[in-house]
């Protein structure tokens, strides 16, 4: 397989092109990634697993979002305890998952901690205020983001769960377990009576 | 499940959440906000909504909003109980799963399993997205700002850090 030297990707490599990362390496690698995602963390982590650290291809890495979407728990957590698990086994997991929450978790608590106390303060709480409304709207345009394939190429089976999700959550706000506990094998039916052809 | 020490309630409530988080963190904050929220009263609609602000402000995974519902219904020891109970189990699973997923890459029945919990995580999101704006709209400018911010972040690759500063100076400007 000669790549060409003008292929600025070798798409198709399978070979690591960067030695794979030790311990050190993941804990700073994903701490670099966590401490700059203000408001959300994938893109940034794609630019740096993909294009600066190059631990994973850029096909690896859209595989990976598959899967720590399919997973449950947070998606960023099982993104990087996959690609930690992946180099360096368990230990690799614990370190790309310490380094992606350890400081943030310190930070977080810290803000809250100085919110709190100044929230009496009329214009931080002011403030706040208008922060959540900007974070609410950060999710709805989220989500409107995943929703595009739904609206692009629209499929009967996926729109129809999806609306049966929003609506169970909002209308009728029901316990998430019990939405689950219905929707997973009406969609799970659904999507493979979709495939079956 | 009354008990008297709220880090096992808490431990048992983000056991349960993290189990459910198909689709990530922001899927089940409609259900967290049930739990914390209505159930449990350990906040208000008001601080709930503070809460997940300050967790998206600042830098580091959403999921950390957990952490903070921890620190401040339990303190550092709720904190590190909800965070650990939060990712610990899933951890666990996805470090199972993932050196596992290769073998399966081309199976049909992956295939399947994600064309039902794409939609699914989807409508959830757009729900968390609903439950949140309904706690943050304390006026009509509020509600017109989450509105706005939504779509110029939909319609844009801006930052979601600019409409966060823009929000927060509004905010503090008494604005919205």
């Amino acid at each position: 397989m000669a790549a060409s030297p003008t292929d600025p990707v070798p798409a198709d490599s399978r070979a690591a092109p960067h030695p794979p990362p030790g311990l050190a390496q993941l804990f700073l690698g994903f701490l670099s990634v966590t401490v700059v995602a203000f408001g959300g963390v994938l893109p940034i982590a794609r630019r740096a697993l993909v294009e600066r650290y190059r631990w994973v291809t850029p096909e690896e890495f859209t595989e990976l979002i598959g899967l720590a979407q399919f997973l449950p728990g947070p998606n960023i957590v099982n993104l990087a305890v996959v690609v930690g698990g992946r180099f360096q086994g368990p230990l690799g997991a614990l370190a790309a998952f310490l380094g992606l929450t350890l400081v943030p978790a310190v930070g977080v608590v810290l803000v809250s901690v100085v919110f709190t106390r100044y929230g009496d303060i009329g214009a931080v709480s002011s403030m706040l205020a208008g922060l959540a409304a900007a974070a609410a709207g950060l999710v709805i345009a989220m989500a409107a983001r995943m929703a595009e394939p739904l609206w692009r190429h629209p499929r009967l089976h996926s729109s129809a769960i999806a609306i049966a999700a929003f609506l169970a959550m909002t209308l009728v706000s029901l316990p998430l377990a019990q939405v689950m506990a219905v929707l997973l094998p009406a969609a799970l039916a659904l999507s493979w009576w979709a495939h079956r052809r | 499940m009354s008990d008297d020490s709220p880090i096992t309630a808490l431990v048992l409530h983000f056991l349960l959440i993290s189990l459910l988080a198909v689709g990530g963190a922001n899927a089940v904050l409609p259900e967290m906000h049930r739990q914390v929220v209505e159930v449990a009263g350990w906040m208000s609609n008001a601080e709930f909504a503070r809460t997940f602000a300050i967790a998206q402000a600042a830098p580091g995974p959403n999921m950390l909003v957990v952490t903070l519902i921890g620190w401040q219904v339990a303190g550092a020891w709720g904190a590190l109980a909800a965070t650990l109970a939060m990712c610990g189990p899933t951890c666990v699973l996805a470090y199972v799963v993932g050196g596992l997923w290769h073998r399966f890459r081309e199976a049909r029945w992956r295939r399947v399993v994600q064309g039902a919990l794409v939609p699914l995580a989807i409508g959830l999101i757009a729900a968390s997205g609903v439950v949140l704006a309904q706690g943050a709209a304390r006026s009509v400018p509020t509600a017109l700002f989450t509105a706005a911010t939504a779509i110029v972040l939909y319609l844009t690759r801006i930052s979601p850090l600019w409409m966060m500063a823009l929000g927060a100076g509004l905010g503090a400007l008494g604005l919205i």
